[in-house]
């Protein structure tokens, strides 16, 4: 096995006066999908915020590629080649979709290219190139939120929970895309609640509980035992 | 005893607690132990801010509201018994009325700016109350039928409260109306400032710090975040009004300069922040020491402005007209480096 | 809702008519002031004097509005020190207009304009370095909390005014207009002062460029996005602490600019003008929405009419008219005519 892309080494944070995460020790191999899983409120949001640099840690170290981001800024370690998609999508809704995206493309003009790929994966981003953010329906946005981290090249991809109160078939739509986006040799870390999509896309996994992580080995292994998946993460998977 | 009176809220600190004794005692005796027309202007004049600065500070400190019309409701107390001296004579009637008529036109007042802005955001709060200050400001000084305008109103007050009415002579200091008026201040705003102590440390002010830290936590446990906060505005109004009203009846005068100008407003938040945010005793040590600076330390200002009038600009820097300047400055600092003012510190050294 | 997968027809949430009706409504409303004004008023000179009279004015406040409300929009910075930088750009912008008496003297439109721009240049270059150490010094040190926000910057404008009085005296000033820009021009038996036109054509080339800027600039979308959602444009990349003290100066400088406009509009200038102008722009800023350009241009026009218009109908009422109108529009939009949405 190669090294791995992003690792995190006894990585504490404090959100105000709580200890959200404690000693957490985590690494994303190169190429692939990397389930992070766990149930509500045990730090995952926070694992991925936590390397985008929106909260910082008290103690510990991230590296990606081998450079520690510790002192940086999240700008610079999304100029490094993060593609963020936050919970709460993070859409700008005054913007246009055309923006939005335009946005997305920080170091320069968006790839004609490239953005026909993201049309093909997501078609109403295309009808809707010149609507308003805001008014896009719920799944849309999501769409928006995936396209803009697909914009550009990333070495690394942080994807929050893209199928969380969706509907069966936008959701296959949304699997397709991260799929067709693993096809090309990125490497996603993904947190999902949804233990089919999990299941389906998952190379590797990593439980998280009460700020750290668990149990980390590949997905497969995971999802073809009952006990382990009941010991790790109780009954709140789904396991539709 | 003295728990109770000061509802639980001791000073927490020998130094502190030395230091309002200090006042109370220099304040309670002013009369006898500084005897003179400017020492017991002084006097009274702390007295009265030390109630102002207090009810400001159950906004600033305890609610964590930032309000620009303090003075307005200062005023309002203080016009109240001015209109009502005027036009229903003099008597001590006409300054009951006139106190709690200003005390309920202030209180209403709050409330419908509350209203319109506490919902919203904290911050339109400050804003509004700006606005509006200033225009009551314009208003009192155009409707010079109603206000004197600009040159305010002079009014009787009743003749027991006033130099003319003597009876007799007590340690070398004659007993006078004026004498009489000092105590009726004196003890008001003794009797407000306790109350004012109660209020922060009833349930009700508990409420009202918890939501000062984390509004949002506040509102998920279930206070109506709302309500309180226009509660409190309410009520730290209707204090402002009555220590207003008391200014009024010391001064037998009112006018927009003495109650509604905006630098008194910045005179009330610098002594709340010098004294200490959320403490009601650092409105003590705050209004205390600004009002002595400020009628004494002028002075000194003017002799080092002349002694360095050979230098450049020296002068013009130290010249008591800058006495602003120094405030701003002052103010600034404190806010970065002693944001829990004199009584914080005080505390913190224990 | 359902149906927009691939493959699928997508739409868009259909938005109802009275949703329509509510988003233009804040457009309608400078019209409709105009209008109501000119019922009102009943004769057409006067009104057209009086609306030419507003524009100017409210073009001028949303000059010094701007600035403050992006600045509140994108870093959550609410700038009650505002005013020095109205106070200080009038006071330089004079001092050059005085420095040079023989071009604003001479019956030159060309010397009398040049004179003006210099102004307006010294103005702005002073004011926008003058935010940059006010950003640095004052406002930095307390990002996030608006408490010591509020008192550190009203600390600041009292050190700044006071300064003002310092460098030029405690005295106001008074100005003279450059030689052609006094007096009026007749238009339809309207009297229309050359200087509230000027005005008004500055006021609208600068809302111009700032429109464009902030739509058709890879700049103006950061800034746009940064005041729904800052998190989210520095995790695309962009470092918005240089994006916020690029508006923090450039807000800064608008004020300027705002400030020697008022003054010479006034004819007189003084330390404390800045404050006073503050209140105003307080309820432009509050009645348009808290981070909206749009909205505080919207506002500011409002304001402007409506303060002429009852001047001249209700002399008493002009005291609390902007009181009136920002009561009115909070209790019809609590949050503003166009609030941002924060994309929470």
């Amino acid at each position: 096995m190669s090294e791995p892309i992003l690792t995190l080494e006894g990585v504490y944070t404090d959100i105000a006066q709580y200890h959200i995460l404690h000693d957490l020790d985590l690494a994303v191999p190169r190429g692939g999908v990397t389930m992070l899983l766990g149930r509500n409120g045990v730090g995952k949001t926070t694992t991925l915020r936590t390397i985008m640099g929106l909260w910082r840690t008290k103690r510990g170290t991230i590296t990606l590629d081998g450079r520690d981001l510790g002192a940086m800024a999240t700008a610079e370690r999304a100029r490094l080649g993060i593609g963020y998609v936050p919970e709460d999508m993070g859409i700008f809704s005054d913007l246009t979709v055309a923006e939005n995206m335009t946005l997305a493309a920080a170091s320069g003009p968006l790839d004609a290219a490239r953005l026909e790929w993201i049309f093909a994966a997501f078609p109403p981003l295309r009808t809707f190139w010149r609507s308003e953010a805001g008014n896009l329906s719920g799944g849309q946005k999501q769409m928006l939120a995936i396209a803009r981290a697909m914009a550009e090249e990333r070495r690394l991809y942080l994807i929050d929970e893209p199928t969380k109160g969706l509907a069966p078939a936008i959701i296959s739509t949304m699997a397709g895309a991260l799929r067709d986006l693993k096809s090309r040799g990125a490497s996603i870390l993904l947190v999902e609640q949804n233990f089919a999509v999990a299941k389906a896309l998952g190379d590797s996994a990593a439980v998280m509980d009460d700020g750290r992580v668990i149990w980390a080995g590949a997905m497969a292994e995971l999802a073809g035992d009952a006990a382990l998946q009941e010991r790790l993460m109780g009954l709140s998977m789904e396991t539709a | 005893m003295i728990d109770t009176i000061l509802s639980g809220d001791r000073p927490r600190s020998m130094t502190l607690a030395a230091l309002l004794l200090i006042i109370l005692v220099g304040l309670a005796l002013a009369p006898f132990l500084f005897p003179g027309v400017r020492s017991l202007e002084t006097a009274a004049r702390i007295c009265i801010f030390i109630v102002l600065v207090a009810s400001y500070d159950l906004l600033l400190g305890y609610t964590g509201i930032v309000s620009f019309a303090h003075t307005m409701f200062f005023g309002l107390g203080a016009y109240g018994v001015a209109l009502t001296s005027v036009h229903m004579g003099r008597g001590f009637d006409a300054l009951a009325v006139g106190t709690v008529a200003g005390a309920l036109a202030a209180a209403v007042l709050a409330f419908v700016i509350g209203l319109l802005s506490l919902r919203v955001r904290a911050i339109f709060f400050a804003m509004i109350t700006l606005a509006v200050a200033s225009a009551v400001a314009v208003l009192v000084s155009q409707l010079s039928q109603i206000t004197g305008g600009e040159d305010g109103l002079n009014y009787l007050i009743p003749r027991e409260l006033t130099p003319a009415f003597r009876f007799g002579e007590a340690f070398g200091v004659k007993l006078n109306g004026r004498l009489l008026a000092y105590y009726l201040v004196f003890g008001a705003c003794l009797l407000l400032f306790l109350l004012l102590l109660r209020v922060v440390n009833s349930p009700f002010g508990r409420v009202l710090e918890a939501i000062r830290e984390n509004d949002f936590r506040a509102e998920a446990i279930g206070y109506r975040v709302v309500a309180y906060r226009t509660l409190a505005t309410c009520l730290s109004a209707a204090v402002a009004a009555v220590a207003g009203s008391i200014f009024a009846i010391w001064l037998r005068y009112v006018g927009p300069d003495t109650t509604l100008s905006f630098s008194i407003m910045l005179d009330i938040l610098l002594m709340v922040v010098i004294g200490g945010m959320g403490t009601m005793y650092g409105a003590v040590i705050g209004a205390t020491l600004f009002v002595l600076a400020q009628n004494y330390l002028q002075t000194l200002m003017g002799s080092a402005s002349d002694a360095t009038s050979a230098l450049p600009l020296i002068p013009d820097l130290l010249s008591p007209d800058r006495w602003m300047l120094w405030l701003g400055v002052l103010f600034v600092l404190s806010v970065y480096f002693f944001p829990t003012g004199i009584v914080g510190r005080l505390r913190g050294a224990r | 809702m359902m149906t927009d997968a691939p493959g699928h027809n997508p739409t868009l949430a259909a938005l109802s008519a009275s949703d329509r009706i509510g988003q233009a409504m804040p457009f309608i409303l400078v019209p409709l002031v105009v209008v109501a004004g000119f019922l009102a008023i009943g004769s057409s000179s006067s009104w057209l004097t009086l609306t030419v009279a507003g524009l100017a004015m409210g073009m001028m406040i949303f000059l010094m509005a701007s600035g403050l409300t992006l600045v509140f929009g994108l870093m959550d910075v609410i700038n009650f020190g505002h005013g020095a930088f109205i106070s200080v750009g009038a006071f330089v912008g004079v001092s050059v207009l005085i420095g040079f008496g023989g071009w604003t003297s001479a019956p030159s439109l060309g010397l009398n304009l040049a004179a003006v721009a210099l102004a307006i240049l010294a103005a702005i270059a002073v004011t926008g370095v003058l935010g940059w150490g006010f950003e640095r010094v004052i406002v930095r040190p307390v990002y996030g909390q608006h408490l010591h926000q509020i008192l550190v910057t009203v600390g600041g404008l009292i050190v700044i005014e006071q300064l003002i009085q310092v460098v030029w005296g405690p005295h106001e000033i008074f100005i003279n207009r450059p030689e052609t820009l006094q007096g009026a021009i007749t238009y339809a038996g309207a009297a229309l002062e050359k200087y509230r036109l000027l005005a008004v054509a500055l006021g609208l080339m600068v809302f111009v460029a700032m429109r464009l800027v902030l739509r058709r600039t890879k700049i103006g979308l950061i800034v746009r996005a940064g005041v729904q959602n800052g998190e989210m444009v520095q995790a695309l990349g962009y470092r918005l602490r240089l994006v916020f003290i690029g508006v923090f100066v450039a807000g800064s400088a608008l004020a300027g600019l705002g400030g020697v406009m008022w003054g010479l509009y006034q004819g007189v200038i003084t330390a404390g003008m800045g404050e006073e102008m503050m209140i105003l722009v307080f309820i432009v800023v509050i009645i348009g929405g808290l981070g909206s350009v749009e909205g505080a241009f919207i506002g500011a026009l409002l304001v402007g009419l409506s303060q002429n218009y009852i001047a001249f109908l209700a002399p008493k009422l002009a005291l609390i008219s902007n009181i009136g109108l920002m009561a009115a529009i909070l209790m019809w939009r609590p949050q503003g005519m166009m609030p941002v949405v924060k994309a929470k």
